[in-house]
């Protein structure tokens, strides 16, 4: 008989409690151990990354590192002080600072964001600051008279503060004012709302298409006898292997307006030579070559769904008297939806980020948002504005995961 | 004998590779043009040096120098980058300086390397290597008459078809101001008024349904082949090499051509500084910036070079007068601000890209 108030003990002695625990704990650590180089891989190539996107789209040092006095000066001045020779004797030694260090550039292009034109006036005064004498307000709007606006000095001012949330506004069409205020771009000037709603309108109906094309597609390799079916599978990866620039560029030759389709329709008499039709270098264009691109991500989902419904179902529906159709709503359509959720949601985040495809047979119209983060990216070399625009695609992305789950239910994807 | 001086040399440099790395690693825009670097510097220096030289091509050289620069992982010791990357780039303090006077060579005849370049050929940290040109150009076959002038491009009454033009701000607002009939010397001086861009849009308004465009060098060649448009603007280098390697009927407008220079460059932190710059004392001298001509139709930046320019590869095309930088094709020439893209690039393109959706 134990006694309740002693604790049992393995045979060496030790509490029991400890020693499962102790075990248990080996155990765990050696499970970690596995998928530590996958935990450490997505680490370094994922949380990392996007961390530092993040964290870029709100911090940008381009000026604030650069002009120590100015940031002293505006901490010390509230906004409404009068710009006076105190402010431009800070400006001078920050300007003289800049010329010593080269960093002129740096803190110009950060202006520059903000209020365009003033990066050559910092390159070009600081090239000069060393020939010029105090009083320095004279001597530097004598040197060049934007010195004085006060827009310029706004910026300056929201730029002495590394952390700041321009970017996004800058990223949805806004901007401020001299007073600080938060006021939307010129019309002429907005970009980005208009662009990330033609991507979200764009994506939606590149998904509906490939909706609509897989799933008789799907439906026929399913229900097919293996051998048919195995043939029919390698007409769906084989472009689904090809590189992406080769179907790409294979569109364009097919679809130009001096190309294979209008050619045969113009030989056909169907067109006149002068009614040929353009289906490239449009929005028709890049939808017709991001479904097909697109196609293989719905169709696998899809098929490896719908090979998983017994045919009996839908029989057992039909002899108890349901028309085909009546059978094919009822019964078949609600048991393919995890694959059809599946294949719409990796449709349409792929397409949401897709850069390559727009950008070659996009022409004017068909330019998605991810070609204004590339040239963001690549040539101004705006990376903040860039990692701005990003990271509204990721919260609109994630916004969008998150309502799917909450209508359709994440446990309800079935990927392939 | 020969041979075996040629396996002793390979032996030799492949034991100096390993004792003491020497090598430099270039970056470039890969294609034809890099093909004339191989031939026109690389293999030469290698010849002369014994340093071997590693080619690497990018979409852009000046993308991966500021990653690398500022993750303190450099890995390229020279780069070919546009003018304007040259400028910002060595503004925000990511290259190392270059003095004309001590890292280059100077020209056969004594003249110093910093007479010896045409204006505009240095910043404080790099040095052009050659000039290359963005050209109106057009399909004979498909072009009825003659068009001679950069008005011609946006008269599609007179000239009826389809437009290729450059998918940025860059380079066709200054087309659209001179062929609007503003002369090429007030381009960058109106453009920096609102009235200037206001007049630009309008000259592209008037073919704005007319235009296909394009984004990477390769398309233009390809859209004119196809009768996809009838004029384009293109790289002067890419017209010609459809012109004469591939017998395409296509024919260069000068009037009105965009030039600009390609810099090299030294990243800061450049592993092989010292090889670096001896590769670009190498590469910037007289003679392989005139031979570079033989495989590409891009001109020396050296005043020196211009004299020795022959005959293209396949030995019989004069080089001299597809030249962008021949007297005859300058008459109405204009060259690329890189300042002046620096501080509007931004906003223009705003409302360029606003503009081409609306």
């Amino acid at each position: 008989m134990s006694d309740a108030t002693t604790p049992l003990t393995t045979a060496d002695g030790k509490p029991l409690k400890a020693a499962l625990a102790a075990s248990m704990m080996r155990a765990k650590r050696r499970a970690f151990l596995l998928v530590a180089p996958l935990f450490l891989f997505v680490l370094v190539t994922f949380v990392v990354p996007i961390g530092q996107m993040l964290f870029q789209s709100v911090h940008n040092d381009g000026f604030s590192s650069t002009a120590p006095a100015l940031k002293e000066w505006f901490s010390e001045h509230p906004l409404g002080t009068p710009y006076d020779e105190s402010a431009y004797a800070a400006l001078a030694s920050d300007l003289k600072l800049m010329r010593e260090n080269r960093t002129q550039g740096q803190a110009g292009t950060r202006i520059n964001y903000d209020v365009a034109g003033t990066r050559s006036l910092f390159t070009s005064t600081a090239r000069k600051i060393n020939r010029m004498e105090a009083p320095w307000k004279e001597a530097l709007l004598a040197e060049n008279e934007d010195w004085a606006d006060p827009n310029l000095w706004r910026a300056m001012r929201s730029a002495s503060n590394p952390y700041t949330i321009d970017f996004y506004l800058a990223a949805l069409d806004h901007t401020r004012d001299k007073d600080n205020n938060i006021v939307p771009v010129d019309e002429g000037r907005a970009i980005y709302g208009k662009l990330f709603l033609r991507t979200a309108i764009l994506s939606i109906v590149i998904t509906v298409l490939c909706m609509l094309l897989a799933f008789p597609i799907a439906h026929l390799l399913a229900t097919l006898p293996l051998a048919k079916s195995n043939l029919l599978m390698i007409f769906v990866l084989l472009p689904f292997w090809t590189s992406l620039l080769v179907r790409t560029t294979s569109w364009m030759v097919l679809l130009q307006q001096q190309g294979v389709l209008n050619d045969v329709l113009v030989w056909l008499g169907i067109l006149n030579n002068d009614g040929r039709l353009e289906m490239m270098y449009n929005k028709t264009g890049t939808i017709i070559a991001m479904t097909h691109i697109l196609l293989p991500f719905m169709v696998l989902p899809l098929y490896s769904v719908m090979r998983t419904i017994p045919p009996s179902y839908v029989r057992a529906a039909r002899s108890l008297g349901a028309t085909s159709w009546t059978a094919f709503r009822k019964i078949y359509l609600p048991q393919t939806l995890p694959g059809i959720g599946a294949g719409a949601l990796l449709v349409f985040i792929l397409s949401v980020g897709y850069y390559i495809t727009p950008a070659l047979v996009g022409g004017a119209d068909g330019q998605l948002i991810s070609n204004m983060i590339a040239f963001h990216m690549q040539k101004s070399l705006n990376w903040s504005l860039a990692a701005a625009l990003a990271s509204l695609l990721l919260g609109g992305v994630i916004i969008l995961y998150w309502l799917y789950d909450r209508l359709v239910g994440i446990d309800n994807m079935k990927l392939g | 004998m020969k041979k075996v001086l040629v396996l002793s040399t390979a032996i030799a440099g492949l034991a100096a590779g390993s004792a003491s790395a020497q090598s430099v690693t270039v970056l470039s825009w890969g294609g034809s043009y890099e093909k004339s670097q191989v031939e026109a510097y690389n293999k030469p220096f290698t010849e002369a040096t014994g340093i071997s030289v590693n080619m690497e091509a990018a979409d852009n050289p000046a993308t991966p120098i500021k990653a690398q620069v500022e993750a303190n992982n450099v890995s390229i010791d020279v780069a070919d980058v546009e003018k304007s990357d040259a400028i910002r780039l060595c503004d925000e303090g990511l290259l190392e300086p270059l003095d004309p006077d001590t890292d280059l060579a100077a020209a056969p005849d004594g003249t110093p390397a910093s007479d010896d370049f045409i204006d505009g050929s240095f910043t404080d940290c790099g040095v052009a290597n050659i000039v290359w040109s963005t050209v109106m150009s057009y399909n004979t076959d498909k072009v009825d008459g003659d068009p001679t002038t950069i008005a011609d491009f946006f008269d599609t009454t007179k000239y009826p078809g389809k437009r290729g033009l450059r998918k940025s701000a860059k380079g066709t607002l200054e087309f659209a101001l001179m062929g609007a009939g503003v002369p090429a010397s007030d381009v960058y001086k109106e453009l920096g008024t609102q009235e200037g861009v206001d007049k630009a849009f309008a000259e592209l308004d008037k073919i704005k349904g007319d235009v296909v465009w394009w984004d990477a060098g390769a398309q233009p060649p390809q859209l004119l082949a196809d009768g996809e448009v009838v004029m384009s603007t293109a790289y002067n280098g890419r017209i010609f090499n459809a012109k004469v390697a591939e017998d395409q009927p296509f024919k260069i407008v000068w009037d009105g051509q965009l030039l600009d220079f390609d810099f090299f460059v030294i990243p800061k932190g450049a592993p092989h500084l010292k090889e670096a710059k001896e590769y670009l004392k190498f590469a910037t001298g007289t003679k392989p910036l005139a031979d570079q001509a033989k495989w590409i139709s891009y001109g020396p930046a050296r005043k020196s070079s211009a004299p020795m320019v022959g005959l293209y590869e396949d030995g019989k095309t004069e080089m001299g007068p597809e030249m962008p930088t021949a007297p005859d094709n300058m008459t109405n020439a204009l060259v690329n601000d890189s300042e002046f893209w620096a501080d509007h690039d931004t906003e223009l393109s705003e409302r360029f890209n606003a503009w081409l959706s609306s």
